[in-house]
């Protein structure tokens, strides 16, 4: 049935400083995968402005939860700290299973969900959308 | 056990004004700190850690109460989840390895141990070392000021905190927005160097320096 394929496809969340720079990516990662991969995004400091919010991002974590894992894409440096502050923060269960990918936030998270919607394990999604970043 | 109380009492009363001084110093230079940030930075550090202290401010009854290593604890999640930048997580590492690092009433040494601890935990949630124009590069040289004990320590923590501050303004930033400037962060202070000697100097007097 289809909502066992959207639990046994490795989920995805995206954060951003900004709520529209990161709805809009969770947008084009829908256009792409539909329901066939659990997408959340969250941006925005807890009162709204530009920043990020590990609450936000833990929920987010949540709602796009697989048991396959989840894959996180973040953009600038706060996103990061925050967003691995979330992973610490998770119970020992789910912890090992949410992966920070260092790739560009929308073409990391398009390419991600499209490998993750064929059903790739959490280690093939990451590394399919850090191939994206060159060599440093 | 009258004396243990009354022991506790001044502990309680000089945990609340540490917490206080700590926590209005950064609100009190929140402008000034965001004004050091939108030369190198995003432009929000005061302003967020205005608001991680604000909400610190907000329950010191409780924090003030609580043993010390539990009080840190709470400042330390404070920060995580109200701050909103990447100074809420490394602060509230700083906040949260010092809670679990320091005993109830701790004697100078426990001090240093533990700020060795918490600068060893902002290290690697930074990844960030001492050298790349960021707090570490005032926290490091305090803990080496800590270290050494002897007389006149909290003036000497002062001190070491301003220059420490002050040598990060020829650095070339490597961490965090600033290292997307390059050269152009150099002749700047760097925000994380003035906040956390804000703290330092908040502390020490406190304590008496």
């Amino acid at each position: 049935m289809f909502w066992e394929a959207e639990l046994a496809n490795v989920g995805i969340v995206i954060v951003s400083h900004s709520p529209k720079i990161a709805e809009g990516a969770a947008d084009m990662v829908r256009q792409m995968v539909g329901s066939s991969v659990r997408v959340a995004h969250t941006g925005g400091n807890p009162e709204g402005g530009l920043g990020t919010d590990v609450t936000a991002i833990l929920a987010a974590i949540d709602k796009a939860w697989s048991d396959a894992g989840v894959a996180i894409f973040v953009d600038l440096g706060g996103a990061e700290t925050n967003s691995e502050m979330a992973i610490e923060m998770l119970d020992d269960k789910r912890r090992g299973r949410v992966v920070m990918c260092n790739a560009p936030i929308v073409e990391g998270a398009v390419i991600a969900a499209t490998e993750a919607s064929g059903g790739s394990p959490l280690e093939t999604v990451k590394r399919a959308a850090e191939e994206l970043t060159p060599e440093a | 056990m009258t004396i243990d109380t009354d022991d506790r009492t001044i502990d309680q009363a000089l945990q609340r004004r540490l917490i206080e001084a700590v926590a209005q110093s950064m609100i009190g230079h929140a402008e000034e700190l965001t004004r050091l940030d939108q030369a190198i930075g995003d432009g929000d550090h005061g302003l967020n850690m205005r608001r991680g202290f604000e909400a610190v401010l907000a329950d010191i009854d409780a924090l003030a109460a609580q043993p010390l290593p539990l009080s840190l604890r709470a400042i330390g999640t404070c920060l995580v989840l109200k701050v909103g930048g990447a100074s809420g997580p490394l602060y509230g590492t700083l906040f949260l390895t010092l809670g679990k690092e320091m005993p109830d009433v701790p004697h100078p040494a426990d001090a240093a141990r533990a700020l060795g601890a918490a600068i060893a935990a902002v290290m690697s949630r930074g990844k960030s070392q001492p050298g790349q124009k960021t707090m570490l590069d005032v926290l490091a040289p305090v803990h080496a000021e800590l270290l050494e004990g002897g007389e006149d320590l909290a003036a000497r923590l002062k001190a070491r905190a301003r220059a420490a501050a002050a040598a990060t303004v020829p650095m070339r930033a490597q961490r965090g927005r600033a290292s997307f400037l390059g050269d152009r962060s150099i002749g700047h202070m760097d925000p994380g160097a003035r906040s956390a000697w804000l703290m330092i100097e908040a502390v020490c007097d406190v304590l008496g320096g």
